[in-house]
């Protein structure tokens, strides 16, 4: 029952999306504004049903329905509960219900908070989405039902979600993911929309900023847990391995960053128009890219859903309508006057020009490096395969490039600036990074490591701008007291994203520098020293789970005569599937992980131990969670909220003055 | 100037071409690295007799190498075709790749031997050599002693129809043909 | 069915640490080991490289790797090696030479290019008027300004 309400709902939803994707569109094109005001409640009634949809998806995982063809390949009746609703995303059919959930949220979020813009920029971006909608309900519902049933031989239990899916991380990291990689659907269709309506000024880059660093916060935040997750949970403290799944979500994320800079200058000075509404159509481009290299097999990856070229296809069509279509859209209407150059080569325009340089390069690099072994296989040139040491190679240089522009930018004048002035801000500061980054290595590491150096420079560098930036708006010595009124939501998100990239720069040089480990046969009272920490094996033993059985091994850890943990790594072995799993233990702090991992027990009371110490890993994370939350911050900016107050205002006056 | 504005989705239209390709294209499909160089030489006791042979035992040519086990269930599968092959007369030499000999006597004995010589590789040295990664894989070796083709996986009819078929003369005459080549 | 089994394998071989304790005889050696563990890709698996992946031929290239090094060979002689018998798949970091120059030299002609782009972006405003006004013309603004002065 529960099963076909949800099949129902879902196809229900597939009308409203094809009613949103016509009507409104038809009457901006009529100009029949009841066609056009029908946007908001279309919007609102796919949201309903997909929700629905989902609901009743949800139940069928909660309840151990395994006539449901994907709960039984899925989930379990040991599964802890947390882990049965989680399941729902932990396949292609679920994920792509997900997919479809946060789009229409998106999408009844843009005609809650649309009040001040026309309805007919309204209507055509509703419809856009709509439009998208469409194609990934038509995609659910002929290729990926996820209500698909295995009647009547419904079976006794599930298959189990993989445990390596069993953990915290499966709950929140593609959620927030998606959310970046669906909300980037918004400035795209944004952007057509205003390509439709052949108004191409500064208003539509305004509209689709905050909705543009939103979706880049919320990616940024889900690329980040994406990396925990795989640190803790895959038992060798790896934490980017440029597999393709990575990079499908990274490349969207590079373009969003482009995007997001290009915005800010668009709706400033009006110019960039041409550069900004190209990277609001790649970016989502490359989020639907990335849907397609993951679930189509055309890429190898320990993260792909089950491939099925036949899925692949279908998206490939799907793709080659959206982006061909706005591609297309581009060529025909993009402005054929270009933005008047009104600033000079020294200026911030400049700086930001740099900056889409830079991203827009590094999105081609990590794009191609991904798709190199299939372009060297479709001309028959052989088998490659391109990895972390080609990626590493030759994107960290391009971020090094950037960074030393990161640091001027936030100071440099619009328009007209000298290189004079800003000798003259950043020399002393400058040189105090400079003394602080050849002095740093040796006080900490013991040792000179021009790499740190390098890294403490550049980040100090990004990290002197902002407090510069700081210092100058709040007016500190200007004997009028602080102006705390100009530390806007918008300046405060900027500068903690930016403190955030420079802290990601920081902890992913140090750990890659100075992590050390050691591999070795333990056995209990066995000891061992690594980065100044003492090791003791004290006990093994056996513990069981609510689904597995575990072997357990206990760790003293010491440094001098101070306790610092105790840590318990397992090696687990799953019921239902059999599958041997490792969950490693770790002691994090800001400054260092200690990091333990069993490997097989090699004979009886002694087995292969992996420890491991390394530093300031967590800034990783926490900076990529200061990227998110500074953009997050950005849009509770008084600005976007003034729009409503204002034009109430101009309404209350202009029917007072008619009446 | 308006010609630029079509970059991009030029651009992107080659793209879709070559993912379009990609989608033909099996990307865990590994074809050997030792196409077209001979057998690599080894010196291994055979499985039965224990005497120490070499590549220049793989007579007659041209014939099937294949990589088996008993820990490999798949191998198991494939053994009751590679029965059906040796009968038709296509000579088949095995290579008991990182296996027990006692154990694969065993099986050779409760399940039929297919096998015209079987080559004992208890640490995977030749496997190595050869570029084996994992159990059932046959090699096509040509008249020369040069390998021809490689098969990753289960070996069946389909298979050997579709791709393997061409390297052999029609199976009745497979005797006179490489008693006709002999030597190396 | 087969693929299904290989896949699941697949799947749970990568879901625990490869852990192996070799004795090295510098430790050099022993930092060589792990990078080259990370350059060489397990033929098998779904992307992993020989260090991370617990299947059977990983270990087995982990050992012929440990040895090859003890026994002095160079990381270009251990490559070499790799790649007569896996191909140029096994490497994660492809050879530099005529057919991966597509990849090797785009980051850097992709880079020269977009600075091209810039510059002569910059160039061009030459084409535009110069929005500050020349002596003569501030003069004659003056004057006409000042003849509205009432």
């Amino acid at each position: 029952m529960i099963p076909e309400i949800g099949h129902l709902a879902l196809i229900i939803a597939f009308v409203f999306a094809m009613g949103l994707a016509v009507i409104p569109m038809w009457g901006a094109v009529r100009g029949n504004s009841a066609a056009l005001n029908l946007a908001p409640t279309l919007a609102m009634g796919l949201l309903v049903f997909v929700a629905i949809a989902f609901a009743m998806l949800a139940v069928s995982f909660l309840k151990d329905d395994f006539s449901v063809a994907v709960v039984a390949a899925n989930s379990n009746s040991l599964l802890p509960a947390i882990f049965k609703f989680s399941a729902l995303w932990g396949n292609h059919e679920g994920s792509l219900l997900l997919w479809v959930l946060i789009l229409s949220g998106w999408m009844a979020a843009v005609s809650w908070f649309s009040h001040g813009l026309p309805s007919v920029m309204v209507a055509r971006v509703l419809s856009v989405m709509g439009m998208i909608a469409v194609g990934f309900l038509a995609f659910s519902l002929l290729t990926s039902n996820p209500f698909e049933r295995l009647l009547p031989n419904i079976p006794l239990d599930g298959n189990d979600l993989n445990p390596l899916l069993q953990d915290p991380g499966l709950i929140i990291h593609p959620p927030l993911l998606y959310m970046g990689y669906v909300g980037l659907s918004v400035p795209f269709a944004f952007a057509i929309a205003a390509l439709l309506g052949g108004r191409l000024d500064a208003s539509w880059a305004r509209w689709s900023r905050p909705w543009t660093n939103v979706a880049w916060g919320f990616l940024s935040l889900g690329i980040m847990l994406g990396s925990w997750w795989a640190y803790y949970e895959l038992g060798w403290g790896g934490w980017w391995f440029w597999d393709p799944v990575e990079n499908a979500s990274f490349m969207p994320w590079l373009m969003g960053t482009a995007l997001v800079h290009s915005l800010a200058v668009t709706e400033k000075r009006g110019v960039f128009r041409a550069w900004t509404v190209l990277l609001a159509i790649f970016a989502f481009s490359l989020s639907l890219l990335g849907t397609f290299l993951v679930r189509s097999g055309v890429l190898t990856s320990v993260h792909a859903f089950a491939s099925d070229p036949e899925r692949g296809l279908f998206i490939l069509i799907f793709l080659a309508l959206v982006i061909g279509g706005s591609l297309l859209l581009y060529a025909v209407r993009a402005p054929t006057v270009a933005s008047r150059i009104n600033y000079t080569a020294v200026s911030r325009e400049s700086l930001l020009m740099v900056n889409n340089l830079v991203f827009t390069v590094s999105t081609i690099i990590v794009l191609l490096g991904t798709l190199f072994p299939l372009v060297m296989d479709a001309f028959s040139l052989g088998k490659y395969s391109v990895g972390p040491p080609y990626f590493n190679a030759v994107f960290v240089p391009l971020m090094a490039l950037v960074m030393p522009f990161m640091a001027i930018g936030p100071l440099s004048r619009w328009r007209e600036d000298s290189a004079a002035r800003w000798l003259h801000e950043l020399l002393v500061p400058g040189a105090v990074v400079v003394v602080f980054a050849l002095a740093v290595p040796l006080l900490f590491g013991g040792r000179f490591n021009v790499w740190i150096a390098l890294a403490v420079l550049l980040s100090g560098w990004v990290a002197i701008g902002v407090l510069k930036d700081l210092w100058r708006r709040l007016g500190v010595g200007s004997g009028y007291g602080l102006r705390w009124q100009t530390l806007t939501p918008s300046f405060l998100g900027m500068a903690t994203a930016h403190l955030g990239f420079a802290a990601v720069v920081m902890g992913a040089v140090v750990v890659t520098q100075l992590n050390e480990e050691r591999d070795l046969l333990m056995e209990v009272g066995d000891v061992e020293f690594l980065g100044g920490y003492r090791f003791e094996l004290t006990a093994l033993s056996r513990q069981a789970g609510p689904n597995y059985m575990a072997d357990q091994a206990v760790f003293e850890i010491t440094q001098g005569d101070k306790p610092i943990a105790t840590l318990i790594p397992e090696k687990r072995r799953y019921f239902a599937s059999g599958q041997m799993m490792t969950e490693a233990a770790i002691d994090g702090s800001v400054w260092r992980d200690l990091y333990i991992a069993l490997g097989e027990p090699v004979e009886e009371g002694a087995w292969a131990v992996r420890l491991q110490f390394k530093p300031m890993v967590r800034w990783l994370w926490l900076g990529g969670a200061l990227i998110g939350f500074g953009a997050l911050l950005t849009v509770a900016d008084r600005r976007y909220r003034r729009q409503s107050t204002v034009k109430s205002a101009a309404i209350a006056e202009a029917t007072g003055l008619a009446g | 100037m308006r010609v630029k504005r079509f970059i991009p989705l030029a651009a992107f239209a080659l793209l879709a071409l070559l993912l379009f390709k990609g989608l033909s294209i099996d990307p865990t499909a590994l074809p050997a690295a030792r196409l077209g160089q001979p057998f690599p030489d080894f010196s291994q006791p055979e499985l039965l007799t224990e005497e120490v042979i070499g590549a220049s035992a793989l007579q007659p040519r041209p014939a099937l190498v294949n990589v088996w086990a008993t820990w490999c269930y798949s191998c198991r599968v494939e053994h009751p075709y590679l029965l059906a092959l040796a009968t038709q007369g296509v000579p088949i030499y095995g290579l008991n790749y990182k296996d027990e000999s006692e154990k694969a006597r065993q099986w050779l004995s409760e399940l039929g031997d297919p096998y015209r010589l079987n080559i004992t590789d208890r640490d995977g040295t030749v496997g190595l050599d050869l570029g084996v990664y994992g159990a059932p894989e046959t090699y096509v070796l040509g008249p020369d002693g040069v390998i021809l083709h490689r098969h990753v996986g289960v070996l069946d009819e389909a298979v050997f129809e579709r791709d393997i078929r061409h390297f052999f003369t029609v199976p009745g005459r497979l005797a006179q043909a490489s008693t006709q080549e002999g030597g190396e | 069915m087969h693929r299904l089994l290989c896949a699941l394998i697949l799947v749970s071989s990568s879901a625990w640490a490869v852990i192996e304790t070799y004795e090295f005889s510098s430790p050099d050696l022993a930092s060589r080991y792990h990078q080259l563990g990370q350059e060489l890709r397990c033929p098998k698996c779904q992307n992993q490289n020989i260090a991370d992946s617990n299947a059977p031929i990983a270990r087995d290239l982990r050992v012929v790797l440990y040895e090859q090094l003890e026994a002095g060979q160079t990381d270009a002689q251990i490559l070499d090696f790799m790649v007569a018998r896996y191909g140029q798949f096994v490497r994660y970091r492809p050879e530099v030479d005529r057919q991966t120059a597509l990849l090797w030299w785009s980051p850097l002609l992709l880079l020269v290019l977009g600075g091209l782009g810039v510059a002569r972006h910059f160039r061009k405003k030459e084409h535009y008027p110069d929005q500050r006004l020349t002596a003569a013309e501030q003069e004659q603004v003056d004057r006409l300004l000042e003849d509205r002065i009432p």
